[in-house]
Parts: structure tokens; sequence; C-alpha cells
């Protein structure tokens, strides 16, 4: 069929399923546009920001495990979204983003608006293209979406010059898709699996590490499997939370920077540390030197770039989690959950000793008091999403995540002002869901103009803003290791929270107390429109446990005393 | 670590920015080049890249799986038993011992390629080492100008 290249795009993005895009557009991307404008199989959601765009595509992504997609025109339009495929591409998120570029005739000589995108988007996506030729153009759309999804997930970016979406050309959508070069491997290797499991039967004090590879792998409910089948107990990263579910009894919690003291303390001692998905990141591991220093390693990885990337692998196995748990469950047959009881014995301990806890307070409402209350309210049921900061370490430590996909941070770049767009995005791909944004006063300003997309398009999402005013995080690194000079941190000059929601069609509540929370709680709820709220809390609260950067992880910090 | 010096050759397809998103992977991720040499493979829509670089253990084994990894990688082949070859050009002046540079060159597998009004140029195609030998006898002769190839390799 005989069509502009504008209409091809709409075309594949309608053969590929797509139900909503996130966009903004501009004088490069305007011929997409308009075919917009004309069909009626998909949404197209205006964000008041690229950068919004994208975390809302990668939040819809997150929370559905579809491909999410997003639109932005050439130049600055691209530039704003650098930020979003970058916080993509750290988290493996499956994306597709199209940008419009200048003509190709303009290409290289500095026009307007025109910007190298393929080589600013070559380190922060999986795989680029610049499209040169209209007759290209349907199998690289095709090429994008199977990229994004496939292997070890990752955002794709396709550059389309203005002539390229006005010029008229056959359509096929390619059935098929044949990247000689690239073919991810999947099954695993049976020898590897038979050996690790071998060495799991061996184990005294084997020790599952998930990692957020076992969410894009939708490998919960086997990994559960796994640990109930062995009573191997296991340790969550911050991108897996919820992979074992908050009431497993094998759960020992988060590990890492802010993780548990059980948590830690099961990897410092560990005889055999099963990876499953995770990537060994500076803030989990701690120094490196002192990491699962008793441990042999399995680890079970999509990419073999992060096999033996940091920690010697003693037992690498490059496949897709879910295949290889499976074959893990039939090499385990046989296995004696007692031989590892001792060692679940010794973790109970640890955690007993220094549980995952907090010193509430009457006068002063504490933030982890504040998650464990939306977590006895909403449980299951909601999806959280959370910006970057203290905020984010607390929900991760105090919400008791049930199940995977319900947990939407930025874990790799550690992206402030994702937590609100991605709300959006998981919203739109699940609106029988409640979705809350765990937020603190210094992230929710930075994409704080979807206020005004939320209310258009009325995407009830509640931001649960933290306040202490200070960009807490960085303050508490001030008050720990910079003796307390607080540089640009401290964020007392505030816009009015719940007068600005208003101002753009939302609903604002100021909560001072507890009782204040449940009420408004309840009433945001209730509510079909955006909401913020802004809960006063303890100003110089910290996150505890910590390890401090570039220590070992069994020297925790359990307490800050003054 | 120690750091190991490798040859590695990247079979990629030949399409537009391969080649920039080879180098920018060992500028973004932190990687040495001590040489690089591309073509196209004759009769096919490839091409070979040959990359000298040095680094630990570890560095080299995680450039070989990033290599691996960007889409259009076909395939990455590293050897400890290459057979390497160098090429180099040297323009000499005139009035140097032409006999003596005829020679010189022909013992590293070259000789003189192109004598012109005020110069000559002499051509060699020798393994690396012994091509820094050459650069190091050549010296007597006054050389105006040399130009190294970089390394191509081929398993062994």
């Amino acid at each position: 069929m005989q069509m502009s290249g504008a209409q091809m795009v709409c075309e594949a993005l309608i053969a590929e399923g797509v139900k909503t895009v996130f966009g903004y557009p501009g004088g490069a991307i305007m011929n997409v546009y308009d075919e917009i404008y004309k069909q009626k199989s998909f949404e197209h959601i205006l964000n008041r920001h690229e950068q919004a765009s994208v975390h809302a595509a990668d939040g819809y992504a997150r929370s559905t495990g579809k491909v999410g997609v997003a639109m932005v025109t050439s130049g600055p339009g691209f530039t704003n979204a650098v930020t979003g495929l970058a916080t993509a591409y750290m988290d493996s998120i499956p994306m597709v983003v199209i940008s419009g570029q200048v003509p190709l005739s303009l290409i290289g000589t500095d026009g307007f608006q025109e910007i190298d995108a393929v080589g600013i988007s070559r380190p922060c996506t999986k795989h680029n293209y610049l499209v040169k030729k209209l007759e290209d153009l349907p199998m690289i759309l095709k090429e994008a979406f199977y990229i994004a999804r496939s292997g070890r997930p990752g955002p794709v970016l396709v550059d389309i010059p203005k002539d390229i979406t006005a010029e008229i050309g056959e359509f096929v959508y390619p059935a098929q898709i044949n990247i000689p070069t690239y073919k991810p491997s999947y099954k695993g290797n049976d020898r590897q699996i038979k050996k690790a499991a071998d060495a799991i039967k061996k184990a005294k004090k084997p020790l599952l590490y998930i990692g957020g590879g076992a969410v894009l792998s939708d490998a919960a409910p086997l990994i559960r499997e796994l640990a109930e089948k062995t009573q191997i107990p296991a340790v969550e990263t911050l991108m897996a939370r919820g992979v074992m579910g908050a009431k497993n009894p094998l759960l020992l919690g988060m590990l890492g920077m802010h993780g548990n003291y059980a948590s830690n303390m099961a990897m410092s001692e560990t005889d055999l540390v099963i990876s499953m998905g995770a990537r060994f990141d500076d803030r989990v591991t701690g120094k490196l030197s002192e990491f699962a220093k008793y441990a042999d390693v399995i680890h079970v990885d999509i990419d073999p770039a992060n096999i033996g990337k940091l920690v010697d692998v003693d037992y690498p196995i490059v496949g897709d989690i879910t295949k290889v748990v499976e074959k893990f469950l039939v090499a385990l047959d046989g296995v004696d959950p007692e031989n590892y009881r001792a060692w679940r014995e010794i973790l109970n301990r640890y955690d007993n000793l220094h549980p995952q806890a907090y010193e509430d307070s009457d006068e002063v409402i504490k933030p982890q008091w504040v998650i464990e209350r939306i977590g006895e309210l909403m449980g299951e049921e909601a999806i959280i999403t959370s910006d970057v900061g203290q905020h984010q370490m607390w929900a991760a430590q105090h919400y008791p995540f049930d199940r995977p996909r319900q947990w939407i941070n930025s874990g790799g770049l550690g992206t402030m002002g994702f937590g609100f767009p991605a709300a959006l995005g998981a919203k739109r791909g699940n609106p029988d869901k409640t979705v809350i944004n765990i937020t603190g006063d210094g992230s929710i300003l930075m994409n704080v103009q979807e206020l005004v997309t939320a209310s258009e398009y009325k995407i009830p999402v509640i931001n649960v803003i933290l306040n202490n005013h200070f960009l807490g995080m960085v303050r508490q690194w001030q008050t720990f290791f910079y003796d307390k000079r607080y540089s640009e941190t401290d964020l007392s000059f505030q816009p009015n929270f719940k007068a600005l929601a208003e101002a753009c069609g939302g609903i604002g509540y100021d909560v001072t107390t507890k009782e204040e929370f449940d009420t408004a709680f309840k009433d945001a709820i209730e509510q079909d429109k955006v909401c913020f709220m802004n809960v006063a809390v303890n100003r110089f609260e910290n996150v505890m446990p910590m390890v401090p950067s570039g220590g070992a992880l069994y020297n925790m910090l359990l307490e800050h005393k003054e | 670590m120690q750091n190991i010096r490798r040859v590695i050759s990247v079979i990629v397809m030949n399409e537009s920015s391969v080649l920039a998103r080879v180098t920018s992977l060992f500028a973004g991720r932190g990687y040495n080049i001590d040489s690089l040499t591309v073509a196209p493979i004759p009769g096919s829509d490839l091409s070979h890249i040959t990359i000298v670089t040095n680094g630990s253990s570890r560095v080299i084994e995680q450039i070989i799986k990033q290599l691996h990894k960007l889409i259009p990688t076909l395939k990455v082949i590293e050897h400890e038993e290459m057979v390497e070859k160098e090429m180099l050009m040297v323009k000499f002046p005139i009035g140097e011992n032409l006999s003596d540079i005829q020679a010189l060159s022909s013992a590293y597998n070259g000789g003189i390629v192109n004598v012109g009004v005020d110069m000559v140029i002499a051509m060699v195609a020798d393994e690396p080492v012994r091509i820094r030998h050459f650069v190091e006898a050549a010296q007597r002769y006054n050389p105006c100008e040399i130009v190294r190839g970089g390394v191509v390799a081929i398993e062994r």
C-alpha cells in the first residue's frame, strides 16, 4: 500500500499493538503528528515536557511489561528526551522513542533544531537508527520494537528526517525479522546449570541474590517456587522489590547501601551466591574485595557482559531467568532443605538482632511511618512509583511489596523527576490500580508541570510528598561526611504545594499529623483528580542502616548518634 | 592486574555509524585503542575491524563482550595466536643512499614504491615489532615523514 513515511510510523505502532503514545510535537515531527490526528487506534498523551513523555512511556513499560512508546521532535525535543532514554537504559526497560530530525538535505549544516541524535544517544540506548531511506523505515520500526523487548531489554531510538515522513512509498510491515548479528541466548547451558545445581546441593550457606532481571523476565513465580523447594533464603536488590513477596519468610529484605542488617550480613557470610538477574552494582556490593568474600558465585544473566564484569564468577549461566530457573527446579530435585536449616537460623538471629525498624514519634510524622501506613492501607493493590533520594530508600525498605512490577523507580541512573511522569504511564497502563508516587520536596519539582498533563487527561495519581524542606539524601551525606555543611540542600523556600496542585486542576492536602494523613489519604484515593499530599515529616531523619560509600557491606552504620 | 596487549578482530555489518559505535564504546568505557584499522570484507556486506588494545584481563574480557553486544556485530575474534602485519610508508630525501634504502626495505617485506624529484618513498609490511625495528633502522637515512597503517590480523 502506498503511504507517507508519517503514515508508516502510525501503521507500525498499530501493528505493534501500541495503545498509548506519550509525546510532544514540534517542527520536524509534524508530519507524524498530522497522521496521529487522523487515526483512532491509539491515544496520544501530551506531556508538558519531553523528559516526562519518555519517563511516562518508561513507567508504562515497567508496569505492564509492554514496550513503551514516546515521540519527540528534533533538537531540544530530543535532548530533553535524553535523560529519559538514559534512565530506561540503565534499568533495561523496553522502549521505542521516535524523534523527528531535520530534512536529510539539512543534516550536517547546523540547521534549525538540528542535533546529532544518534550520536548523543549512542551510549544511552540499546540501539539507535537514523532513517536515511523511506524504504528502510518499515524494517527499522519492526527491528526497533524487536530489539527493545528481546534479550536484555532496553530503549531504542528511531530518528526520522522530516522529508522521509513526507515522502510517499510502498508500505508492507515485515512479518518476520532476521538480524543475523543479533541472536540473544535464552536457554542457558544445561551442563553449567547441572554443575551449578550440584554446587547448590553441596553448599551450606547458599543465598539467592535477586535483581531487576527477575522482574523483566517475569520470573517471580518460578523464583518463589525455587526458594520454596530448596528453602534457600533470598535478598532482593532495589530493582527486584516484590519478586519474593513481602510476606515470604525466606526473604531477608533489600541488600546494599541501605539494605537491612540480615541481608547484608547474609551476603557477607554466604558460601554460594545465586545471582538471578542482578549486576553487582556498586550501591549493592560496597567494597568489592569484601563482597561475598567466602562465596562461590552462580551468575544467571541474559547479558553475557554482566557476567564477570565486577566479580569473578564460578558458574556463569547466560540465559533468560525464567528458562534457567525452570531447569534449576528439575536439576534440584531431591535437594534437602534441611541442609540449610542452620544457615536460616543464623540469619533469623541477625534479623531479630537488628530488624528493619525506625523510632516512631508522636510529635512529628516520621517518613517511614507514612510508607508503612500506605502499605497497610493499600498493600498489594497499589502501584508505587518513586523519585530519587531518601523517600525512595524508605519506600524500598518499608513498603510491603507483594508482586513484581508493583514498585517502579529509577535504580540505575537515579533520576530525580522520574516518579510523577512514570506514575502517569503506570496509571495509563493499569487503569484499575491506584498509583501512588512517593516523592520528596526536591524531586517533585523536577517534573511538576505534569500536574497539567494529569489534570487534562484525568489521570488520578497520588503524589505523596515527604517534605523535609531538604534535599534529604544529600543533606544526610553532608551530616555524616561533610561536617554538617549544608551546601545548597536547604529547601526552606518552597511553593505552596496545595495551591500549586489546585492551580493546575488537581487537589492539594497539607498534612502535619497522622490523623490528617489518614483523612487526606482516604479522601485522595476516592478522587478522580491528581493529588498532592504535602506531608511535613521529621526534617533530620536519616535513612538507616547505611554502608558508607566504598565500605564493606558488613560495616553498616545502624544508627546515627549526634 | 597486569596489562596485556590483545589484537581483536571484529566483523560488523558495513552500515553507517558502525565504526562510531565501536570507537565510542572504547571512549565511553575508558578502554585503550593502540591501533585500529577498518575495511570492507570483499564480496559481502560486512566490514573487518582490527583493534589493538591493552588492559587487564578483566578489561579485555569486557571489551570483547561489549563489542559483541553491539547490534551490528556479527563476530568478535580474539586469539593469542594471530598472524599480524602492519604496513608502513616512509619518505626519504632523494640524496640518501637509495640502494641502502632499497636493501633495508626489502629486508622488511617492502621496497621503494615511488621516486620523485626530491624524495623517495619506501613501503614495508611486517609484524608490528619488526616495524618498530625498521623505524629505528630508517632513522640514519633522515626520514622526513613516516606513516603507519595500523595492525591487520588474521586467525592462524
